[in-house]
């Protein structure tokens, strides 16, 4: 069974879900990682994105991750105003650890209940060239549907690396997660920075969400399968590193299609989130951890 | 004198006053049963109207309303009218039982039927057998072969020996080909009717000297089926047999497409591919597989009521973000509320004794056919049918409105064309 070509379709499946799965964690990378807000809605924000892309493709024919990149604004907006209310019911009365994470909750179940109110249950898809459709380079097999999700979350990575490596805001940034009131004591606000970062994670929730039905249909609640899959990674990767939660989606991602090929699909994530324990018992700061 | 005259007076004004309410109590008395009359019945359910499941639910529901509304414009049932009280279970089985229990004993329904889908109905056969009810049942696989109740009535057309008959039909088309296929590989859902299913495939597959090659189980939330199939291709089966809800039966198509599949059948329990929206964005990927289903809009299919019936569905499902043709569920939840109506009227009573009795022994004449339960509350006779793709064009919704793109090969009785085999080599 152990052949030298379904090894190979083996990895390069992991590593293109691997890339899928950074797309979903990289905007809890930064508010989860970086601001330490246990904002659990992430994953239904991405819905959102995806019933935008759904949306979108359905009616005007566009393609789902130009879709994504034009919602990401919004989605920033939106993510800045969720913020402000955030900071000032629940961070600025020093609520934000349990309080906080109720609010998510809330915020969660709510975007649930409205999509289900406006566009009912049933599983949406979207049309693309590309859906269906594979290349073959040598040995390796190569399905459109989940490398243009890899090229696309690889691209988001390195964009959000470089913004907080290079830019003053991604250092504003980078410093309010490591010490708020040297940044206070050095004349910025604290909050505004925090704000700003907050948005930018939700932003890239449009681009995942359009990539999410890339793979496969979508409905409502489906977002919640990625609760824990997603903060997995953002602490296997080490908290808040860009680098370290693009690894370790990779290495998820891998792991799981390895088992899934060799093993049996049931054990995929048992063994990969066994892989996760065994990886914090010998780094509990992760793999790239600050 | 005085004194007795006031007496006199009292003691009248005493009898006019008993004689006033005698009259009230005694005409109060009479109304009662006009009153009773005037009553609805009531029949209770919990449905999925949220959730994993919520789709179908909400197609179930919208079919049920249609069927009030039919028998309401018709009198009612023994004359009074219909009303239906339920809850929504939100693809929560757990929270199943909490809402029979409050339907029989706050609402004081007359009649009960149940959710939608194995998982949901399980739990509430309990309380349903306790109170010795009859209970109409709304697609489980084979629920009361644990249970044994002699009230429950299955409405989906699994028939006697449901985990087994599920599949039979795709077995026995598998056998009939030539050369026979000899190899098996299985796939299926970490899920109780994917499970069920799976088992039924099993037998099947030992009964007909099927050699198994490949059989696995994936968990919910599995993204990627690139990699199942690949490694059910390489063993190199002659047949895959899939059971799979919505999202895994989407993944498998593609990934089938994507790594380019090559087998004799593909196909057999893919829950999903029944649904109108799926069946549009996966277009021509559809071609060839054969799989189950419990009604397409084939001539052979054509039965007294169903046309009719559809259309006031599609026209009511509008807008509300549920399968718009409705081929799959809603006739049989508009079905399952004949039975239970014919038997009412048939039995001039809401004595669950008689109904059950009834319905054991009687043919419904319903919009999904003609329905005859046999000991154990199933179809006395299986109709799980075994449809095959064929020539679907891409992007295209309305072509699955009309006969042509699903053919159903088996039951030899509904059949409506011949297989088209192998599926790709």
């Amino acid at each position: 069974m152990l052949t030298a070509d379904l090894l190979t379709d083996a990895v390069v499946a992991g590593v293109l879900l691997g890339g899928f799965y950074a797309a979903v964690a990289i905007g809890l990378a930064i508010i989860f990682g970086q601001l330490d807000i246990v904002n659990i809605a992430h994953p239904a924000f991405i819905i959102v994105g995806a019933y935008t892309a759904f949306i979108l493709n359905s009616k005007f024919g566009l393609d789902p991750v130009l879709i994504g990149v034009l919602a990401a604004p919004i989605f920033f907006l939106v993510g800045a105003v969720i913020y402000r209310i955030y900071y000032a019911a629940f961070e600025r009365t020093g609520q934000e650890s349990l309080s906080g994470l109720a609010f998510f909750f809330g915020v969660m179940f709510i975007i649930e209940v409205v999509l289900i109110l406006v566009y009912g249950v049933d599983y949406r898809l979207v049309s693309a060239g590309y859906i269906g459709k594979s290349w073959t380079l040598g040995l390796v097999n190569l399905p459109l549907r989940l490398l243009v999700p890899f090229v696309v979350s690889a691209a988001l990575t390195a964009a959000v690396y470089a913004y907080l490596s290079r830019t003053f805001m991604g250092r504003a940034i980078q410093a309010v997660a490591q010490d708020r009131l040297a940044l206070q004591l050095m004349g910025a606000n604290p909050i505004s920075v925090k704000q700003w970062a907050f948005a930018l994670g939700m932003a890239t929730a449009a681009i995942a969400g359009s990539l999410l039905i890339i793979i496969g249909p979508v409905e409502p609640s489906v977002g919640r399968q990625y609760i824990g899959r997603a903060f997995a990674i953002v602490v296997l990767g080490g908290m808040g590193s860009i680098p370290g939660m693009f690894i370790a989606a990779l290495i998820l991602g891998v792991v799981e299609s390895l088992v899934t090929t060799f093993w049996g699909p049931s054990w995929a994530p048992a063994v990969a989130f066994g892989f996760l324990l065994l990886t914090l018992a010998f780094r509990p700061s992760g793999l790239l951890g600050r | 004198m005085e004194e007795n005259m006031d007496k006199f007076r009292l003691l009248i004004r005493a009898w006019l006053t008993a004689g006033v309410l005698t009259l009230f109590a005694v005409s109060a008395s009479l109304m009662a049963p006009a009153a009773k009359a005037a009553e609805p019945i009531k029949i209770g359910f919990s449905m999925a109207l949220t959730g994993g499941l919520a789709g179908a639910g909400k197609g179930a529901l919208i079919a049920m309303e249609i069927w009030k509304d039919d028998i309401n414009k018709k009198g009612g049932l023994l004359g009074r009218p219909v009303e239906l009280v339920y809850y929504d279970d939100a693809t929560q089985p757990s929270k199943v039982p909490a809402i029979y229990q409050k339907l029989l004993e706050v609402d004081k329904v007359d009649l009960v039927v149940s959710s939608y889908g194995t998982n949901e109905i399980a739990p509430a056969m309990p309380i349903i057998m306790r109170k010795r009810l009859v209970f109409p049942a709304l697609f489980g696989l084979a629920v009361n072969d644990q249970f044994n109740y002699d009230r429950y009535f299955q409405i989906m057309p699994s028939g006697p020996e449901p985990k087994l008959d599920w599949t039979r039909g795709w077995f026995e088309l598998a056998m009939e080909q030539h050369p026979k296929p000899k190899t098996l590989a299985i796939i299926s859902a970490d899920a109780e009717f994917a499970l069920n299913a799976a088992a039924g495939a099993r037998k099947n597959a030992l009964r007909s000297g099927l050699e198994i090659v490949y059989d696995k189980t994936y968990p919910p939330g599995t993204a990627d089926f690139t990699p199942i199939v690949r490694a059910i291709q390489a063993t190199n089966p002659d047949l895959v047999f899939v059971a799979s809800y919505p999202p895994g039966s989407v993944g498998m198509v593609k990934a089938a497409n994507e790594v380019g599949l090559k087998c004799k059948m593909f196909g057999g329990g893919m829950v999903g591919l029944q649904f109108a929206m799926i069946q549009k964005n996966l277009g021509p990927m559809l071609d060839n597989i054969i799989n189950y289903d419990f009604w397409v809009p084939e001539p052979t299919l054509n039965f007294p009521g169903v046309k009719e019936f559809l259309a006031k569905y599609q026209e009511a499902a509008k807008g509300k973000g549920v399968d718009p043709f409705g081929h799959y569920l809603p006739p049989y939840a508009y079905a399952y509320l004949q039975v239970l109506g014919e038997a009412v009227e048939a039995t001039k009573s809401l004595d669950q004794g008689k109904i059950a009795k009834y319905m054991h022994e009687n043919t419904f004449n319903t919009v999904v056919g003609k329905v005859k339960f046999g000991a154990n509350g199933e179809w006395a006779r299986s109709r799980v049918l075994q449809v095959q793709f064929r020539d679907v064009q891409p992007n295209n919704l309305e072509q699955f409105k009309h006969p042509g793109k699903r053919i159903v090969l088996y039951p030899p009785d509904w059949a409506s064309g011949k297989i088209v085999y192998p599926y790709k080599q």
